[in-house]
């Protein structure tokens, strides 16, 4: 309690801020030599190009969306195995934001202040990659293929900014185009996640869907997200909703399906591609099946769960292992990236991630050897709808649309098709219960797609 | 009603496991004035010993004693290592330390396990009871939580009120000075303390894990909401640590239930707000005396 | 500096506005010794340094610097409030959210001057931290950690909730104010970010030296003492909770700004955490210290990139390496050196400075003088090793 501050203590404190304040300028002295100006464009030199992305490796975000990076690795180690890009070698730099906005701006700045990327290429995250949208855009970045269904990705006032995934609109217009045809008359139930996901999935059910049908509209928040979804699933039974449209992520699947199937409640689930990748949800159901300790009919129970569920699938879904893109997909991984492989096999996420990265090569050879960021924006506008990809559309990209694949055929989960085979187990398979659909987020109809569903080419079949 | 019924059973059942927790967080506060904010963590880590052991093939409740004991040992490891050496420091360190310890044991699981999904298998079956014609949303594995978290209560009860050795722990915990002029071994009587806590937040974490997303942060909100439930109970009584869980679990429930998804955090805080404001110690904590 | 030490205990008890030495002749003298003369010389001093390392950076690493600044004023406040006055607060990330969002609104859908919006940021988290402040002067340690814990885990849902007033996903976009000249942008922020920060820490100086700052110690040691000395316990808590939250009401202002966009992403549970723990790692009750507190926050992240290519791991392992390494730092420091970097410094100073001076002395004068003047330094010199962290960082 002696409030004396002698003269040693004042001289300690004003030597100790001066340290800090000098260790702080050395660490930082470390960044001060800028790479030396390169004639090309930044990031590209005449025997690499670089990229950049940020991802949620670590923390609540990460289960099976760090799978995705890895992936798209693969892609690039095969593609640089075969001659490159024109020479160059694609090095692909992946950094972990943890899924907050503050870490990605700091990170992406970090990208293109200093590391110099060519172009920040499947970062993931709507709020993520919302906050960098006008940093990279202002710096004539190239953000290619956001990781996100958002509207936001195809803007004109951002032109770097591309999309990639079926924007959530679309899909929910597609699903529930279906819901009103084949569903008709039945009490429909919303359960979604209650951000930008599940409320453009949701726009996108009510311009399908007719007023009376919904009957009950279920949310959850993603950050408070810890336990079953009783109240919610309780709500919907209350209502008498037949039929449950779900935008949710895998955890919140399992988490909705676990309540409802123990107060018996079986409807009939129709859910965004997000949340219905059986060997993500899988093994969060199967200890559903456990209870009781390997009783049979609990067992049997465990594959009922999700037997019947009703989602869409912009390219081959991972079960379908004769699909000539599965296979492909397949022998990249297990060739290019066996300790992903062994860890997770081909499901939704490394598929999403090989598709993703094929795009993303074609992308840069259709950019030509003079390789410059305006260059590969248009030559993406340009031909972007001809690159060969899973996908069962063409990509939508042209000078007025940034979206990327904009249908989807719905497909039915089911005990009866062959199952995804996976290190983890064998999870139910899917089958397609309608053609595909094609349609745009605003009101244009949904119809049926009637062009040719590519095949992987001979070169890429026989050379992987 | 149903709806009021159901939502109502769940939070019973959520408050249990908070009541589980809180009672690791009370023996531990009582017995060294600490708040262990790892317990959460460290009941996370049991829980995944478990599941790699349930992959081996060992039997579920073979598993479940295992995960226990090694709950035991991990409280008593964790004071002897880290905590022991903080006795007569400040006390904002050892909430820093317990706060390091969940860095690290989550960055321990989320780099060993990894992100990938899996689940956890429950003591029982998870289909509701059925009750006149309705299946109510409470299971054979409800039953068995509130069964399991009772007999923990119990048995922390007959602990300290009847035998000697609870008798001495709590005079350690009371008066520790005076407890070693006495003969009493105070420094194995506190890790024996965060041995038992240990015990009772693996219990926790068996019980949470089927019905979780199970991974790494699976245990974070639950550590917040018992430490709410302690708080709310009086930090220092096992019994406040019940029925502060119970009231935490239902409140949590019904503004979920009722008010929207999402604001459980805030009702939980109004909650605690309401309770600290009549009664500043909690709601079964002895009044402590003004000194002047 | 030649008197004794007990006289100057004497003038300490009998309430000398500062506790110090009788006025020194020299007008200099006398000049440095007003606290405010003082602060704002250091400041002065350090905004003329960082003039020239801003300039000196990459535009990356000045917006480290800036983001260094930003977590500096945050944990400058929630070193007042957990150290100097003893509140444990979890929930700095609350306020934080609330200077963040009332910036990004303000900016949003009004014309306001910058200063003001700033202003408004604070007063808002103040506000908050007025109400909080009232609601908690009955709790203590652990009891009013559990409140401010609830309240950061709370309060960002919220703006989720109203997603179209907040911004909910893509959230509310920030703008700076356009730079002077041809200056870089992410230099002109980190200017703004360290004004912001000199300021702040010149203010708290002021605060900590003043009456306030007497009254803050005094309610931290024993608060029925100090209601009896006629101190208004109350009072001086609320005061310390309005003071922390304005400091964090203006970092995440800066935040916002820094990010470019403000959403709830941006405050997550962790980020309170991690900012008391930088606090005390870096010196609970220091205020200068906290700069080491803010170089780790943002230089933890940044460790992961460089880990994973030495070590050729798996980005999403040496992501978990590196949080891995802070928890065990945390957890080293806190047993080995508890009061913190700044502690650690002023140790190593006050012990090698003393062997060095007793070593001189001996060289210079001889045995015998050099016994008496080791005689002559004050005793209190122990207290270092085991008092309480706050008590021997005051700033």
């Amino acid at each position: 309690m002696n409030e004396i501050r002698d003269s040693r203590q004042v001289v300690a404190r004003r030597w100790a801020g001066m340290v800090a304040a000098g260790s702080m300028v050395g660490a930082l002295g470390i960044g001060i030599v800028a790479p030396a100006a390169s004639a090309q464009a930044p990031g590209v030199t005449s025997t690499s190009i670089t990229l950049g992305a940020t991802v949620p490796l670590t923390g609540p975000a990460a289960p099976g969306y760090d799978e995705i990076a890895p992936a798209m690795d693969a892609v690039f180690a095969w593609a640089n195995a075969h001659g490159g890009i024109y020479g160059r070698k694609i090095n692909y730099v992946y950094l972990d934001d943890g899924y907050n906005p503050a870490n990605t701006a700091t990170l992406t700045r970090k990208l293109v202040l200093q590391d110099n990327v060519f172009a920040d290429v499947g970062s993931l995250g709507t709020p993520t990659q919302a906050a960098v949208q006008g940093f990279l855009n202002s710096q004539k970045v190239p953000q290619l293929f956001v990781e996100s269904g958002c509207n936001c990705w195809s803007d004109p006032k951002y032109p770097e900014s591309f999309g990639w995934q079926p924007p959530y609109t679309v899909e929910g217009k597609i699903l529930g185009s279906y819901i009103a045809s084949h569903f008709a008359g039945q009490k429909v139930g919303y359960l979604y996640q209650d951000d930008e996901f599940g409320q453009d999935f949701v726009k996108g059910l009510n311009m399908e869907l007719p007023a009376g049908a919904v009957v009950s509209q279920q949310t959850y928040d993603a950050a408070t997200l810890s336990g079953p979804l009783s109240n919610q699933v309780a709500a919907l039974k209350a209502a008498g909703a037949q039929i449950v449209a779900m935008a949710t992520i895998p955890a919140a699947t399992a988490l909705t399906m676990l309540p409802a199937a123990s107060i018996g409640y079986f409807p009939q689930y129709v859910m965004s591609n997000v949340g219905d990748d059986a060997p993500t949800v899988g093994p969060l159901l199967e200890a559903f099946t456990r209870a009781g300790h390997g009783s049979a009919s609990e067992v049997k129970a465990a594959a009922g769960l999700l037997n019947g569920v009703i989602s869409d699938a912009y390219f081959p879904p991972e079960a379908q292992i004769a699909n000539p893109w599965v296979k492909v997909a397949t022998k990249l991984l297990k060739d290019y990236a066996p300790s992903l492989y062994a860890k997770a096999g081909l499901d939704e996420n490394t598929e999403y991630g090989v598709a993703l990265a094929f795009t993303v090569v074609q992308a840069l050879q259709a950019a030509g050897k003079n390789l410059t960021r305006a260059g590969l924006i248009s030559a993406i506008e340009q031909s972007g709808k001809n690159f060969v990809t899973p996908g069962f559309v063409p990509l939508s990209y042209s000078t007025g649309d940034h979206y990327g694949f904009q249908g989807a055929e719905v497909v039915k989960l089911t005990t009866s098709a062959a199952p995804a085979v996976t290190p983890t187990g064998n999870w139910i398979g899917a089958i397609p219960i309608t053609r595909v659909q094609v349609t745009n987020v605003g009101s244009a109809p949904v119809t049926t797609y009637t062009g040719k569903i590519e095949l992987p080419p001979s070169s890429l079949v026989s050379t992987s | 009603m149903s709806l009021f019924v159901n939502i109502t059973l769940d939070g019973i059942t959520q408050g249990m496991i908070f009541a589980s927790l809180a009672l690791a967080l009370v023996l531990i506060f009582r017995a060294t004035r600490i708040v262990n904010f790892a317990q959460g963590a460290m009941a996370m880590m049991t829980t995944f010993i478990a599941s790699t052991l349930l992959d081996k093939g060992l039997g579920y409740w073979w598993t479940f004693v295992v995960a226990l004991a090694i709950g035991f040992v991990l409280g008593a490891l964790v004071e002897r290592v880290l905590i022991r050496p903080l006795e007569g420091k400040p006390e904002l360190n050892p909430v820093i330390v317990t706060i390091g310890l969940v860095i690290v044991l989550e960055g321990i699981a989320g780099a060993v396990y990894g992100n990938s999904s899996r689940g956890f298998p429950a003591a029982y079956s998870q289909s509701g009871l059925v009750v006149g014609h309705t299946k109510i949303a409470f299971s054979h594995f409800d039953v068995f939580i509130l069964v399991a978290v009772l007999l923990l209560m119990a048995a922390n009860l007959v602990l300290f009120r009847v035998t000697t050795l609870g008798l001495r722990m709590r005079a350690a915990a009371f008066a520790r000075e005076v407890s070693r002029l006495l003969g009493v071994r105070v420094g194995i009587l506190l890790t024996l303390g965060w041995a038992l806590a240990g015990v009772a937040g693996a219990l926790a974490g068996l019980l949470t894990a089927p019905t979780s997303s199970f991974g790494p942060y699976f245990m974070d909100l639950v550590l917040i909401y018992a430490f709410t439930a302690a708080v709310i109970g009086g930090l220092e009584s096992p019994v406040g640590a019940l029925v502060g869980g119970l009231i935490t679990g239902l409140c949590i429930s019904y503004v979920g239930g009722y008010l929207g998804s999402g604001l459980e955090p805030l009702g939980a805080l109004v909650l605690l707000m309401v309770t600290l404001t009549a009664r500043p110690q909690g709601l079964f904590s002895r009044p402590s005396a003004r000194v002047v | 500096m030649t008197e004794t030490a007990p006289a100057n205990v004497a003038r300490a008890e009998l309430g000398s506005t500062s506790g110090e030495s009788p006025p020194p002749q020299h007008y200099w003298a006398r000049f440095a010794r007003q606290p405010l003369a003082r602060h704002l010389a250091v400041a002065l001093f350090g905004a003329v340094v960082l003039y020239f390392v801003t300039s000196a950076l990459s535009p990356y690493n000045n917006v480290l610097v800036g983001e260094i600044a930003l977590y500096v004023v945050a944990l400058a406040g929630l070193s007042v409030l957990t150290g100097t006055s003893g509140q444990i607060s979890l929930g700095q990330g609350a306020f934080m959210a609330v200077g963040a969002y009332t910036v990004a609104l303000l900016m949003n859908h009004t014309q306001m001057s910058f200063i003001l919006e700033l202003l408004a940021a604070i007063g808002a988290a103040a506000a908050l931290g007025l109400l909080i402040g009232i609601s908690a002067t009955r709790l203590k340690g652990p009891y009013l950690a559990g409140v401010t814990l609830l309240l950061a885990l709370a309060l960002p849902p919220i703006a989720d909730k109203w997603s179209s007033t907040f911004g909910g996903d893509q959230g509310l976009t920030t703008t700076v104010p356009s730079a002077p000249g041809n200056i870089n942008p992410e230099q002109w922020l980190a200017w703004i970010e360290l004004a912001g920060a000199l300021i702040t820490l010149v203010l708290l100086a002021n605060l900590l030296t003043s009456r306030f700052g007497r009254s803050f110690r005094a309610v931290r040691d024993d608060e029925v003492a100090a209601s009896l000395a006629g101190v208004h316990v109350a009072r001086t808590k609320v005061t310390a909770f309005v003071v922390s939250a304005a400091c964090a009401g203006l970092a995440g202002a800066f935040l916002g700004l820094s990010t470019g966009v403000v959403s709830t992403g941006e405050f997550p549970l962790t980020l309170s955490i991690e900012l008391l723990a930088a606090m005390v790692l870096a010196g609970a009750g220091s205020l200068i210290g906290m700069w080491w507190g803010a170089i780790l926050l943002v230089y933890v992240p940044q460790w992961s990139t460089s880990l994973s290519g030495d070590f050729n791991l798996g980005a999403g392992m040496s992501a978990y390496l590196a949080t891995i390494i802070f928890g065990v730092v945390l957890i080293v420091v806190m047993i080995a050196a508890p009061t913190g970097i700044q502690g650690g410094l002023r140790w190593a100073w006050e012990h090698v400075g003393k062997a060095s001076k007793d070593w001189l002395a001996a060289r210079v004068a001889g045995p015998g003088r050099a016994r008496a003047h080791s005689a002559q330094l004050p005793s209190n010199r122990g207290d270092h090793q085991s008092a309480p962290v706050h008590d021997s960082l005051n700033q």
